[in-house]
């Protein structure tokens, strides 16, 4: 070429500034901008050929590339994982991101106060403990499903029809007619247990599509929720443990005063405290998203292999000691736990790869933990068939069962679909959709268990 | 001439599916394809294409992978999948048949009934 060094100095700077430019818009990654700046790279020369000079041949260049605002939202809305910085990148018009982050704050406080209230009601309300138990996710659940929708902006037809669906098992759990057992000592009958534990998981779910705003539907929405929850759960648990460090001294220093501060802390603290936090948290995901988005992928990372290790022990002492000596409704609880536990493993570290990576070692890792989990599974659940037909079917053993193969089908679908991504025929997206096209299932199996089950085992 | 962008956005994927199923191609190439192809009448957002091809890879209908140009730039090629063929074949049916359904339209278009026209015992 014979563009004097002058000219191509100044080209070169100029394609400098335009890759600071792109740069700064979070939805494009370092990758993507290179191969941009190829492209823009290669229309110059182009352009530059056909007798423009470098000057008007960049011009030309980045006027066909598009406006960056538009071509950024692509990126965004086609990189779902990078779609909440379609957020920062595109401002408010009404007063700009700060009034708006003010007012986000001062909302999820009035809804953090009214669940503080409402809990505080239901406590002076019902002094029967059982019915303060199964009440307290249906006056909590609310607000943090208010807050999703307040966010969201989601359609008052669909907070309507949510609503009602939600005040079903609400209904459910306050006027069946559940037994207690008799004896000096009443205790909840099975039923009522089950139900007012599968309860939230259906509240859970529902919040859930207020979470999506109404796009319910949508795949990229619905994993948006998953990784939300996994990330609500860890700030949860670090607000809970700075909590109890803080309260643990404030009550020793009290107490060498003479102060004891229980009375307090079970009046005021814990029932605005816990679903105070809830909802802090909940905004802390939102507002401080690329803080635990780094460590979530981490953790999978730390824990997988862990995992694997644990289950492996678990399938060799199986194996070597059986038959097993303990079979009852408690080994399908730890099985349902193993499966639950892998397949949180599972999803978050699903929600948090990237799905246009290649095939790693990870991936195989994963593999052989959904594969060993599953191993496990079926040589606990072949020593439980036998037992269950010998003694037959009670409420607890139906409900450790169906949920281990509402599990069971989920895992073994999933590891199908890993294998074929290992393998390179399929795309991870395939092993995406999977994760939660299935969600919806779990919300059909808590429904069944909460509204099915006690009249089916005569509220027992 | 201006095309509409919604038409654009929509012979978009079929577009790029076909100019790969001829051979391994990059971003820049593909454009200048789609230049070539239409004459130059159909000028693209050439930033647009790259969210495309990623969404097209995230759903295994082309695979990437880094190259090096002869300029020593490295440079993303794109190559189609099986899947890729199978969702260009399907296209090419659903084009088929809106192509021919254009078709009738335009020859009708060309030969207008005379407005007014209308039988006698038509609505009053």
């Amino acid at each position: 070429m014979t563009t004097e060094p002058a000219r191509g100095n100044v080209l070169e700077e100029q394609i400098g500034q335009w890759r600071g430019f792109v740069r700064r818009r979070q939805a494009i990654s370092a990758p993507d901008i290179e191969e941009m700046e190829d492209h823009l790279r290669e229309q110059i020369a182009d352009l530059e050929s056909s007798g423009l000079d470098s000057e008007e041949a960049f011009l030309v260049a980045v006027k066909r590339m598009g406006n960056l605002d538009a071509v950024s939202r692509e990126f965004a809305r086609e990189h779902s994982h990078r779609l909440w910085k379609q957020l920062v990148l595109v401002p408010e018009a009404d007063g700009g991101p700060g009034a708006r982050r003010w007012r986000e704050l001062g909302v999820m406080l009035a809804f953090a106060v009214g669940a503080g209230v409402a809990v505080k009601i239901l406590v002076s309300a019902v002094d029967d403990e059982m019915a303060l138990l199964r009440n307290l996710p249906f006056v909590v659940l609310p607000f943090l499903a208010g807050w999703f929708a307040w966010k969201s902006r989601a359609p008052w037809r669909v907070c309507a029809v949510t609503a009602a669906l939600a005040a079903v098992p609400a209904l459910a759990v306050n006027l069946y007619p559940f037994t207690q057992t008799p004896g000096p000592y009443p205790a909840p009958g099975m039923t009522e247990v089950l139900a007012f534990t599968h309860a939230p998981v259906l509240l859970w779910l529902l919040a859930g599509v207020l979470h999506t705003g109404g796009r319910w539907r949508s795949h990229e929405q619905r994993m948006d929720y998953v990784r939300f929850a996994g990330e609500l759960a860890m700030y949860l648990a670090l607000l809970a443990l700075g909590s109890m460090v803080l309260l643990g001294l404030t009550a020793a220093v009290l107490s060498l005063a003479g102060v004891d501060l229980e009375p307090f802390m079970e009046d005021w603290l814990l029932p605005f405290g816990v679903p105070g936090a809830l909802l802090v948290a909940a905004w802390l995901v939102e507002a401080k998203k690329s803080v635990v988005e780094n460590i979530a992928p981490v953790l999978t990372r730390v824990f997988t292999p862990l995992a694997l290790l644990m289950l492996v022990a678990d399938l060799v002492v199986l194996l070597v000691n059986g038959p097993l000596t303990t079979v009852d409704r408690e080994l399908l609880i730890i099985m349902d736990a193993v499966l639950v536990l892998v397949l949180f493993l599972l999803l978050y570290s699903i929600s948090a790869r990237d799905p246009l990576a290649p095939t790693g070692i990870f991936d195989w890792l994963q593999l052989a933990l959904v594969g060993a989990a599953l191993a496990v599974n079926a040589v606990a659940l072949t020593a439980m068939l036998t037992r269950i037909a010998e003694f037959g079917f009670t409420a607890n053993k139906t409900a450790a069962l169906g949920l281990n193969l509402v599990l069971l089908v989920h895992l073994a679908w999933s590891a199908w679909l890993l294998l074929g991504f290992v393998r390179g025929r399929r795309p991870f997206t395939a092993v995406e959709r999977w994760q939660t096209a299935y969600l919806p299932v779990y919300a059909v199996w808590a429904a069944v268990v909460v509204l099915v089950f006690p009249p089916m085992f005569a509220f027992a | 001439m201006h095309i509409d962008k919604d038409l654009v956005a929509a012979s978009a994927t079929p577009l790029v599916l076909g100019i790969l199923a001829e051979g391994e191609s990059y971003g820049y190439a593909i454009v200048r394809r789609v230049n070539e192809l239409s004459d130059g009448r159909m000028q693209w957002t050439d930033g647009m294409l790259y969210p495309l091809l990623h969404r097209l890879e995230r759903n295994g209908l082309v695979r990437a992978s880094w190259g090096r140009s002869d300029a020593g730039r490295r440079r993303k090629h794109y190559a189609i999948t099986e899947a890729g063929l199978e969702a260009l074949a399907e296209r090419h049916e659903q084009w088929k048949v809106v192509a021919e359904a254009l078709r009738q339209v335009w020859e009708a278009a060309a030969h207008p009934p005379r407005p007014g026209a209308a039988p006698a015992g038509g609505f009053a």
